[in-house]
């Protein structure tokens, strides 16, 4: 469905030092600086698959989704989107994919929504009553019965995305890219957005490759992640395979009454006071169950937590490990 | 077409929002382009004519001129905004639509403010047209058509490459305006006035005298051969040029970061 095979981006950048003279001379002779953004990059990604691409800014995700929607034409390697080179082919690609940017609007600033989608219709020209029914599903599902008379302008962050994501999908797109859906959203808007999007997966089976700093979305949404780092790919596989590499370490917290207990081997405090205790568990040494037995044994132990390493911090673990 | 004339609607609602500044904005287009016609009336007060064109003759040149540059500014003013267009990611969006580039960049700002200069173009053709003393067959009906039709194409053209350099770069796109506004401004008087180096710019690499001087001199009669009537047409092959560079500054176009 989506191939991509040895693709190379470079740019070509005018570098110039600050300073008045600086810039003069440059005005003459320029120093340019060849930046690669892609290195090489392949994967493929099956029908109906949910991907999150994951990198530290910087890293080429927006490079690569751009040359995948036939923005940017690479500077080498192969692209296939349902048989096409989405650059050579770009208005027959463009039906069959959805694009959302976070952070920019693909509505009409001044007109109201229903207008904007209206415009949209006749952009892709999708007959009627296929418009009809996908509006009238997307609205139920986005909640936008009551925005939909609203210029765009005046729309919250929250509002103008659901109305970016239903934008996007009326005209039934088979793939849906999304950079950065959740950017800047409450809490509330982040959930609906995630699940409209999981749901869509499922019920349309639209295939979504989805980049995002947030790895709760990753979480919630994606089962596989590839992560970019200086223009190459560095990981392909899914949320547990990555967790699985990572350390394994996890804390317990205990709340408890009676004295302090001691601690066995493979286990270090991280935070003691009188009634609250918290260890670090070196996995190889001590299981999470031997610790428990260990402590519930000196003293009565009123509450327990147990936390493994978060993803944001898998992440960044991730991003020192492979110095990007 | 009918998408064409939906973006015109909903460019003209949102622009009637702000009912003052659209009045002012059009009558300052007005303005500004009556300063050039001040200044050729200004000239024949003390001159009867300029290398042998009457006032009448220089008016008709100078209507023709604005009339084309402003059918071509009214269509093509999304070209002008273009290097914004570029920098604001808009770009991006339209690449992503299912539709050819050019009548999105078209569509995406029509300034309807630019009709004071279309208005001030069609007023001065009724003063002039009766005035010309020029006897008005339909060979030279036809003539007056081509010029403006294949003027506005010309600058339309030179809208296009204008735009496809801010691919290359956002700065420094002044110079073309040596070109279009440029262009627009001497065309008040046939080029020839200006000496024959110029002329031949204008005809070779610029071809805006083949619908400005050349017809012109049929019109006034000084050259009856068809040739010179048909001249406008010989400025058409001009957009294949401007629009192999467009397409060129597409392939190389870089995108902004988000």
């Amino acid at each position: 469905m989506i191939q991509l095979e040895g693709i190379n981006k470079t740019f070509r950048v005018a570098r110039r030092k600050s300073g008045f003279g600086r810039a003069v001379k440059a005005l003459f002779s320029r120093e340019y600086e060849i930046i690669h953004a892609l290195k090489d990059v392949s994967f493929t990604i099956g029908e109906g698959e949910m991907v999150g691409y994951i990198g530290p800014n910087g890293a080429g995700k927006s490079t690569t989704i751009k040359i995948m929607c036939g923005i940017l034409t690479p500077s080498s390697g192969v692209c296939k989107i349902n048989g096409r080179t989405p650059w050579r082919d770009r208005i027959d690609h463009a039906r069959d994919i959805g694009v959302v940017f976070g952070q920019r609007s693909q509505l009409w600033w001044d007109v109201p929504v229903c207008d904007s989608f209206d415009l949209i219709r006749d952009i892709y020209k999708v007959d009627a009553r296929q418009y009809k029914r996908n509006l009238q599903e997307l609205v139920a599902l986005l909640g936008l019965e009551e925005i939909l008379k609203t210029p765009t302008r005046t729309l919250s962050l929250g509002q103008r995305m659901r109305c970016e994501l239903a934008a996007s999908l009326l005209h039934s797109p088979k793939i849906l890219f999304l950079d950065e859906p959740t950017i800047g959203l409450d809490a509330v808007s982040k959930i609906a957005v995630r699940q409209f999007i999981k749901k869509l997966n499922s019920q349309r089976g639209t295939t979504v490759i989805l980049t995002t700093h947030d790895m709760q979305d990753i979480e919630a949404l994606t089962e596989r992640i590839l992560l970019i780092g200086k223009g190459r790919i560095l990981m392909d596989g899914s949320l547990e395979e990555l967790k699985k590499r990572s350390s394994q370490r996890k804390t317990i917290i205990f709340e408890y009454m009676g004295p302090e207990p001691t601690l066995s081997t493979g286990m270090t405090s991280v935070e003691v006071r009188p009634g609250r205790l918290v260890v670090a568990l070196e996995p190889d040494s001590c299981s999470v169950s031997a610790a428990i037995a260990h402590i519930s044994k000196q003293v009565e132990v009123k509450d327990i937590s147990v936390s493994g390493i978060s993803s944001e911090e898998m992440v960044a673990g991730l991003y020192r490990e492979y110095d990007i | 077409m009918r998408l064409y004339l939906k973006f015109v609607v909903m460019h003209l609602q949102s622009q009637m929002q702000y009912k003052v500044s659209f009045f002012l904005m059009t009558l300052g287009q007005f303005l500004v382009s009556f300063t050039a016609l001040l200044g050729v009336w200004f000239m024949f007060t003390r001159f009867n004519e300029v290398e042998g064109f009457s006032f009448q003759e220089v008016l008709l040149c100078l209507a023709t001129m604005l009339m084309a540059f402003s059918l071509a500014e009214l269509f093509g003013r999304g070209f002008d905004h273009f290097p914004r267009i570029i920098s604001n990611g808009e770009l991006d969006r339209m690449l992503v639509r299912p539709r050819p580039l050019v009548p999105q960049v078209l569509v995406s700002l029509i300034e309807f403010s630019r009709l004071g200069r279309l208005v001030q173009a069609v007023l001065v053709f009724c003063y002039v047209i009766p005035a010309s003393n020029i006897h008005w067959t339909y060979d030279k009906v036809i003539t007056l058509c081509l010029m403006v039709i294949c003027g506005s194409i010309v600058f339309f053209c030179l809208f296009l490459i204008y735009a496809a350099f801010s691919f290359f770069t956002i700065e420094g796109l002044e110079f073309m305006n040596i070109f279009t506004d440029g262009g627009r401004e001497f065309g008040r008087y046939p080029y020839s006035i200006y000496g024959r180096d110029v002329l031949r710019f204008f005809t070779y690499i610029i071809p805006l005298a083949l619908f400005q001087y050349y017809p012109l001199l049929y019109l006034l009669g000084r050259e009856t051969s068809i040739f010179f009537m048909l001249m406008p047409l010989l400025a058409l092959p001009f957009a294949i040029p401007a629009f192999a560079f467009w397409r060129y500054g597409l392939s190389k176009y870089k995108s902004t970061g988000s």
